[in-house]
């Protein structure tokens, strides 16, 4: 019987010794080398800005280490760093999001370093950085949405790129071709942030806003895109396609014109025949100019708690955004520098982009007004375009259910 | 020292100890073995099972959001989150996308399941060859699938209307219609879900005795009249087993929704779900998204113990 117990001991320290086992206890990276403080830069880019950090952190004096997450994961990776209190020292976020980051207190507003926005940048970069009065990010390279045109079929059809609604309505019902499966229009109105992104130039343009979206202007940019769909302009199944299976339709000939970004144009001059070229997206009269949404990333400064870090990094965060910097960004990304001069000078050296750079300037931040209620305004703009594109609802009866859930 | 009873096998041990303490404090150190053994089993089954549903619980009776991750710190506001959701339009359109989803694919996933099961009872060549390809759906990751059935479905240039233009039928609206989307999701569920059955139907079948389909021929019946008098009631319990199982996993799929219409035209394939995922994932809103999906653990634990109750009645029988 004494052996039993002896057994019964062993038995139960080696159970739970080796369920105790596969605990690890994890050691935290080193801190500084050779005297120069490391700075991890987390973001959702390639290793294509490797060099801009290297640049900027030689400029300030430390060590940088860049992480690059997949763009989809970032938000929930911020979300599980700042709960385990482990946020990188300097903080990519797209210009949407940094209110709601703002609002939990995750970042310290630049104020504290010393660091304001470049004169010259476009109005839309501050806004959309801005919570609360305070600015917490800043984006060095911003873009927008434009129409892109296939050079080839207008010219066959006869038609100069269009200008007004009305004009974009006509050039694509010309260039459709139903039987060939060609039609003159594609843009994106899928059930995502994607969707109401695509959607905005058109909403605010004709006077939408996103406080309230049951109102005449929503209610015509909704008939508007609809009559495109109604005419065989459109197809209806974009509303199932993100702004990639647009690029694609246009690439292979099925669509005549496109909205898009400048993030497609290396796509579209790799591929061989395809004679391209873009201009802002018509307005519903001639003499607007339109409001398109501001896209791009800024750069922001955690609370890590380290002060000395938080410094540099806030000194990191000026450099990227030094309108030198920027058009060094601008090479590597494709996008417009968000300092007007330099987005100037930057359309000289690159045609492709002049209607992205001449859009910017009047661009429109999409937190401008809602702050971080922006995701639900968002939600409730793609559900009411998507209620009547399938013909569930008249545009004003989706404006309207839509709107129940925009509170 | 033992004095062998005759009496019993376990007489010699009992004579050994002798005295009913002993019995007990052996009994005692027994059962603690086993408890030691089953303790890190309890210990992961309370902290990877029990803590979520606890914590999903506790967070569905809080507002939770962004800033929570940062500060830790989540007001409580009681049935709100309940109340905000329950007054949500999209909330009865998702309970019925999730009724109709459910009952679809159990429906057709199991017919089509027992057909195929029946056919491969008997052998022909390559039959086994057939049935291993036949669990091909189930084998392939479901985002893979998801994505290459978007791709087959698309209205314009989809290798499914391809196919039926060769007959002269008009392009469908599969993805795109708000109607016809929510049947090809429940299709697309179909096809994934026939592997299933058809390998624990095809079991089910293989454990009736040949002997009762003889004598039951000898009686004169044969064809559907053996399969309702003969095979019906002998696989009734493993019918029972498939559904229920069925229905729980189905209850829960938000990969190929996700994948194929991200819920959908206008919210038409939108099911509990994929709107727990929504409101916690895309909208940040974590106390209405633990709401949801509390209902739907509800839900689920309600079938699931209809099939603790059918698996205790077999063994009962």
């Amino acid at each position: 019987m004494r052996k039993s117990r002896i057994n019964m001991v062993i038995t139960g320290a080696a159970v739970f010794s080796l369920a105790l086992g596969a605990c690890s206890s994890g050691s935290g990276s080193g801190n500084s080398s050779g005297g120069k403080q490391n700075l991890t830069v987390e973001d959702y880019y390639i290793a294509t800005y490797d060099p801009i950090y290297q640049d900027c952190a030689t400029q300030v004096g430390v060590n940088v280490n860049p992480v690059h997450v997949a763009g989809a994961a970032l938000i929930a990776k911020v979300l599980q760093q700042a709960s385990s209190k482990t946020l990188p020292d300097v903080l990519m976020l797209d210009n949407p999001d940094v209110q709601q980051i703002a609002q939990t207190g995750a970042l310290a507003p630049l104020s504290d370093f010393g660091v304001t926005a470049p004169a010259g940048d476009v109005p839309a970069v501050v806004t959309a950085g801005t919570y609360q009065g305070k600015l917490y990010g800043i984006a060095p390279v911003i873009n927008s949405i434009a129409l892109y045109y296939n050079v080839d079929m207008l010219k066959a059809a006869g038609i100069t790129p269009p200008t007004t609604w009305d004009e974009l309505r006509a050039d694509a019902k010309k260039l459709s071709n139903p039987s060939n499966g060609v039609y003159g229009f594609a843009m994106s109105n899928i059930n995502t942030y994607e969707g109401t992104w695509q959607f905005l130039p058109f909403f605010w343009t004709s006077g939408g806003d996103e406080k309230n979206i049951d109102t005449q202007g929503a209610g015509q940019a909704v008939q508007f895109v609809l009559d495109l769909q109604n005419d065989g302009s459109m197809s209806k199944s974009s509303v199932t396609w993100a702004q990639s299976d647009v690029n694609n339709q246009f690439i292979a000939g099925k669509a005549a014109m496109m909205i898009n970004g400048p993030w497609q144009l290396p796509v579209l001059n790799a591929t061989k025949g395809l004679n391209f070229d873009s201009v802002p997206i018509p307005t519903p009269t001639s003499s607007q100019k339109v409001v398109a949404p501001l896209g791009g990333e800024t750069f922001n400064v955690p609370q890590t708690g380290d002060k000395t870090k938080m410094a540099l990094a806030g000194k990191f965060v000026a450099c990227l955004n030094s309108p030198a910097m920027q058009l060094k960004i601008a090479k590597v990304s494709g996008n417009v520098p968000a300092d007007e001069s330099s987005a100037a000078t930057w359309a000289q050296s690159d045609p492709q982009v002049k209607s992205f750079v001449e859009t910017v300037k009047t661009a429109r931040a999409r937190t401008a007004e809602l702050g971080p209620k922006w995701p639900t305004a968002a939600t409730a703009i793609y559900t009411a375009v998507q209620l009547a594109l399938t013909g569930k609802a008249t545009p004003a009866a989706a404006l309207q259910q839509a709107q129940a859930s925009n509170h | 020292m033992a004095a062998v009873r005759a009496d019993s096998a376990g007489g010699a041990e009992r004579a050994t100890l002798g005295t009913p303490d002993s019995r007990r404090r052996r009994r005692y150190s027994h059962d603690l073995i086993g408890w030691m053994f089953v303790a890190p089993a309890i210990l992961f089954v309370l902290v990877f099972f029990g803590y979520p549903i606890v914590k999903n619980l506790t967070m569905s009776l809080q507002n939770y959001s962004t800033t929570t991750f940062f500060t830790g710190f989540a007001p409580w506001v009681g049935f709100s989150n309940y109340v905000t959701i329950f007054a949500d339009p999209i909330f009865i359109t998702s309970v019925i996308n999730t009724a109709l989803f459910t009952i679809g694919s159990i429906i057709f996933q199991f017919v089509i399941g027992l057909g195929l099961a029946l056919f491969f009872k008997r052998h022909f060549p390559l039959s086994g060859f057939l049935r291993s390809l036949l669990l091909l759906p189930w084998l392939l990751p479901l985002i893979a699938s998801a994505a290459v059935w978007k791709w087959i479905l698309d209205q314009g240039s989809g290798a499914l209307n391809q196919f039926l233009g060769i007959f002269g039928i008009a392009p469908v609206p599969w993805l795109v219609s708000p109607t016809v989307a929510l049947i090809s999701v429940i299709g697309v569920n179909i096809w994934l879900g026939i592997p299933f059955n058809t390998t624990i139907l095809y079991s089910g079948l293989q454990a009736v005795p040949e002997e009762l389909y003889e004598a039951a021929s000898l009686d004169g019946a044969v064809g559907w009249k053996s399969f309702w008098y003969i095979t019906w009631p002998s696989i009734r319990s493993v019918v029972g087993v498939v559904v229920v199982l069925g229905v729980v996993y189905t209850l829960k799929v938000i990969d190929i929704i996700l994948g194929l219409t991200g819920g959908g035209p206008a919210n038409s394939t939108q099911t509990l779900a994929t709107l727990a995922y929504q409101k916690s994932f895309v909208q940040f809103l974590f106390g209405q998204g633990a709401a949801v999906s509390n209902l739907l653990i509800v839900v689920s634990l309600i079938f699931a113990l209809a099939y603790l109750r059918i698996t205790r009645k077999e063994v009962d029988e």
